[in-house]
């Protein structure tokens, strides 16, 4: 059986599963209850001063028969008085030694940082997230995404933070940022001992339409929320493998940012996550779902041969490169399996109206689509809106060419291919 | 003016065999069609609706837009999204069977904007300008109001005459009423004949109480669209005894009236067809506890949709392949007691020395209907096939400016036959008028 404990930037877990700083990491009750169901550690909802919250709260993307593929939010940090959520995290540690707990905070002076960080450690925290991602809300009053987008700011309050934790730090990126480098390379000179990424980003969820307002709607006003959920996931593991890339960055990362599955969180820790932080999913389906996702990991590992995280983690991360390294002699084409197409035109409508024009009617009555391969560019889009699983395939083509890339084309005048589709 | 349907009808009861889809349900359905180009539903509607683009509009919630998109087709698109035979048509060529997957409720889906179509009293068409032209329709079933509405589109004024006092033909009348009640129908005709300049002769038989002559006289161009005669005879003896009824007849009576099968313990349909399908299950719900279908061929080989017979025999109904009666026994008081039957071999030949009684209080005959081509088998030009209208494939006859088109011209189809037949001749027509001028 594959070893799932988890190693976050010296935080321990029995497995890379924690619960994002959000309302399911709200209180002692409900961790005790993730703890429960095989959450292997928790990111305790954002300790700072007290808020009040508006309602309502929530916002989400409906599409075609699935709820909630983007969710966003407009609450603000814990509004739970801050000696309660202390004892319960004193609480909670004792009964749960080995899993971890992640104190997430946010302040304003350095007075405050120094002492909200004490009595978090004196709780029990086996970390501490520096929230510096907050879009909404918080921003306004000059914390969350206000610090995380001055690089400057940031790595001052990280090294402020690292001065006074005897336990490790992670600083929570927010996304909303042109190019998340500069911002993760502050949190290495601040100190940090990992980051982790991303925030939410800055969204409005949608209009209600017969009413003219924002959603989520407060009365006749809303505001820009965070957005999270399944959608936001390409734009994470983006920000994930951007720093993983880097040399010079070279501390550990916690993933988020619309895992839903155990797919989803190989998938970032292929791109370098050591731990991955899920909230959305939770929200809508529970606590329970970390059963399948730990099974779904065992089993991923298993069937690749993989005895820990660390034979996982960053294992995609060489193959993210710049567009001008990729082989432009490499050549595909679809292929459509005979035996599996069900004939619903579907590829033939996007190529045509979407695509290159490569796809024809079937002849002789038979409905199954004709490709011109000597047109096809090996897009991809018809095996996109393919229903049929495994039906349509991109076929590797030998063309004769040696691999060049353009840089290779421009600098040292390599031959590409002749270019197809292009009239 | 059309009598109205009486509300105190023996089919009022009966429940929908597919109920109603709600707005979350027709949503999802929805939004589960692939929304195929060219699509084979399509391709397999006699009216060629867009069934992919009616579906999507559906799944966002443009339910005008959806219904206009399935009268731009079918102007019947409410009864036919009931009454069609969607196993074998539309949903019937849904790629999902090719996946092993539920096909989309192509019919149910249709039912659901359609209905809210009729709810909103949403109008989607508009007479056309007045041509001073004028057309007869006979017979007030589903192609003859296919047919006008789609001559009234292109401004040709309309009379339908029929003889009886009820719109909408058999939809009206022979329709299971687990499909659709009488009184659907005849709002249909009504909703179809709200866009004006359709005037219908009630009471009124060509042929009869108006020469052929005479109605053409009147009009630059006449449509038929009479349907079928009535129960066909099996010319066994026995067939007058009390409680042998045409299948047709007995349909009608209990959808625009009442009738008493209090003390029938057990009924037999004879017939393979849809009609007998449909009967048998209609004398289950109408309380019958022994239903049998009585039919001469194999299983294999009823000309009834296999989705129905299924249905049937899951609703309890009972039958007796190979077997043919050859004479209905009476008790002294003249009431059928049973059928004398004889087995038929594969050839649908009979087996000798097979004699044998099948006791039963009911008899329903549904081995066809009769043929109408004869009513103008005398005009010159109009040919007949099998009894049989013959026409072109726009409904055109051999005689100028008479067309056709339905049951009396099919032989017997589908209420979406009908429609699409209707329409096609309107549109030939409408060419007629316009090449023949001021004729």
């Amino acid at each position: 059986m594959p070893d799932l404990r988890a190693n976050c930037a010296g935080i321990k877990s029995p497995n890379p599963f924690w619960l994002a700083s959000a309302p399911p990491a709200n209180s002692g009750d409900q961790i005790m209850r993730a703890f429960d169901h095989g959450w292997g550690g928790a990111v305790w909802k954002t300790l700072g001063t007290p808020i009040q919250n508006v309602s309502s709260r929530f916002g989400a993307v409906h599409h075609k028969n699935s709820r909630a593929v983007g969710f966003n939010n407009i609450e603000l940090i814990t509004d739970r008085p801050l000696d309660v959520n202390f004892k319960e995290i004193y609480e909670v540690k004792k009964r749960y030694p080995d899993h971890a707990i992640i104190v997430s905070l946010m302040v304003e002076s350095k007075e405050e940082w120094k002492d909200i960080i004490k009595r978090s450690i004196d709780a029990g925290a086996d970390g501490l997230e520096l929230n510096f991602g907050c879009p909404h809300g918080m921003c306004e009053r000059g914390m969350g995404s206000a610090v995380g987008q001055e690089p400057k700011i940031n790595e001052e309050i990280t090294s402020w933070a690292v001065e006074y934790s005897s336990v490790p730090v992670l600083v929570k990126l927010t996304p909303n940022v042109a190019d998340i480098l500069p911002h993760g390379m502050a949190a290495v000179r601040g100190g940090a001992h990992g980051v982790s990424l991303i925030n939410t980003i800055k969204s409005i969820i949608g209009v209600d339409i017969d009413r003219f307002v924002l959603e989520p709607r407060v009365d006749g006003l809303s505001t820009n929320g965070g957005y999270c959920g399944k959608a936001v996931k390409p734009i994470a593991l983006h920000m994930v493998a951007a720093l993983a890339r880097e040399p010079a960055f070279n501390i550990p990362i916690s993933g988020i940012g619309g895992i839903c599955d155990w797919r989803d969180a190989v998938e970032f820790m292929l791109l370098g996550s050591a731990s991955v932080q899920v909230c959305t999913e939770v929200m809508l389906r529970g606590y329970r779902i970390v059963e399948d996702m730990i099974e779904g990991l065992e089993m991923y590992m298993r069937e690749k041969g993989m005895e820990t995280l660390d034979d996982l983690v960053g294992k995609a991360v060489p193959s993210f490169s710049e567009w001008g390294n990729l082989d432009m002699n490499y050549e595909t084409i679809a292929r459509i399996n005979p035996d599996l197409c069900i004939g619903c035109y579907d590829c033939m409508v996007a190529c045509h109206d979407g695509a290159h024009q490569c796809i024809f009617p079937g002849e002789d009555g038979i409905r199954i689509p004709i490709i011109d391969e000597s047109e096809c560019v090996g897009c991809n889009l018809c095996q996109i809106v393919c229903p049929v699983p495994d039906c349509i395939e991109m076929v590797e083509v030998d063309n004769g060419f040696a691999p060049a890339t353009w840089n290779d084309h421009v600098n040292d005048g390599a031959t590409l291919r002749p270019k197809k589709g292009a009239h | 003016m059309a009598s109205p349907i009486k509300p105190d009808r023996s089919e009022a009861d009966f429940e929908d065999y597919k109920p109603a889809m709600r707005e979350h349900g027709a949503v999802v359905e929805a939004n589960r069609c692939l929304y195929c180009e060219d699509a084979p539903c399509t391709i397999a509607c006699p009216t060629g609706i867009d069934i992919p683009q009616f579906i999507r509009k559906i799944a966002t919630g443009n339910i005008y837009g959806s219904a206009k998109t399935i009268f731009s087709d079918n102007i019947l698109g409410m009864s036919c999204a009931r009454v069609c035979p969607v196993e074998v048509l539309c949903a019937g060529s849904c790629v999902y069977h090719d996946l092993h997957e539920e096909p989309i409720a192509i019919g149910k889906l249709q039912r659901y904007a359609t209905d809210i179509a009729y709810q909103k009293g949403w109008r989607y068409f508009e007479a056309g300008e007045d041509t001073g032209k004028s057309v007869a329709l006979v017979g007030a079933g589903p192609a003859s109001l296919a047919c006008a509405h789609e001559l009234r589109v292109r401004g040709h004024a309309c009379t339908i005459y029929d003889k009886r006092d009820v719109v909408g033909g058999l939809n009206t009348t022979g329709v299971a009423p687990y499909k659709m009640k009488a009184d659907r129908s005849a709002e249909e005709a009504e909703w179809v004949l709200e866009i004006g300049g359709i005037d219908i002769e009630h009471g009124v038989e060509i042929g009869k109480d108006l020469t052929w002559d005479d109605l053409e006289a009147k009009h630059d161009a006449v449509f038929l669209g009479f349907g079928l005669g009535p129960d066909s005879s099996m010319r066994v003896d026995g067939e007058d005894l009390a409680g042998v009824v045409g299948a047709v007849d007995f349909i009608e009576q209990f959808k625009l009236g009442t009738v008493d099968l209090d003390g029938v313990e057990r009924a037999l349909v004879i017939g393979g067809g849809n009609t007998a399908l449909d009967v048998v299950r209609e004398l289950v719900r109408l309380g019958v506890e022994d239903v049998a279908l009585v039919y001469r061929g194999t299983e294999e080989k009823m000309s009834g949709y296999k989705h129905e017979w299924a249905a049937g025999k899951v609703e309890g109904v009972r039958a007796y392949f190979q077997t043919q009666p050859i004479e209905f026994l009476g008790d002294e008081d003249g009431n059928v007691r049973a059928a004398l039957c004889v087995e038929y071999d594969a050839n649908k030949k009979p087996v000798a020395g097979t004699e044998h009684e099948i006791a039963a209080d009911r008899v329903y005959l549904a081995i066809g209907q009769g043929k109408l081509g004869e009513l103008v088998g005398d005009l010159e030009g109009v040919e007949l096939e099998w009894g049989c209208v013959v026409t072109d494939e726009n409904g055109a006859t051999g005689r100028p400016g008479m067309y056709a088109g339905g049951d009396c011209a099919n032989g017997g189809k589908e209420v979406v036959n009908a429609a699409a037949e209707g329409k096609a001749a309107a549109i030939a027509i409408d060419a007629y008028l316009a090449q023949a001028g001021g004729e």
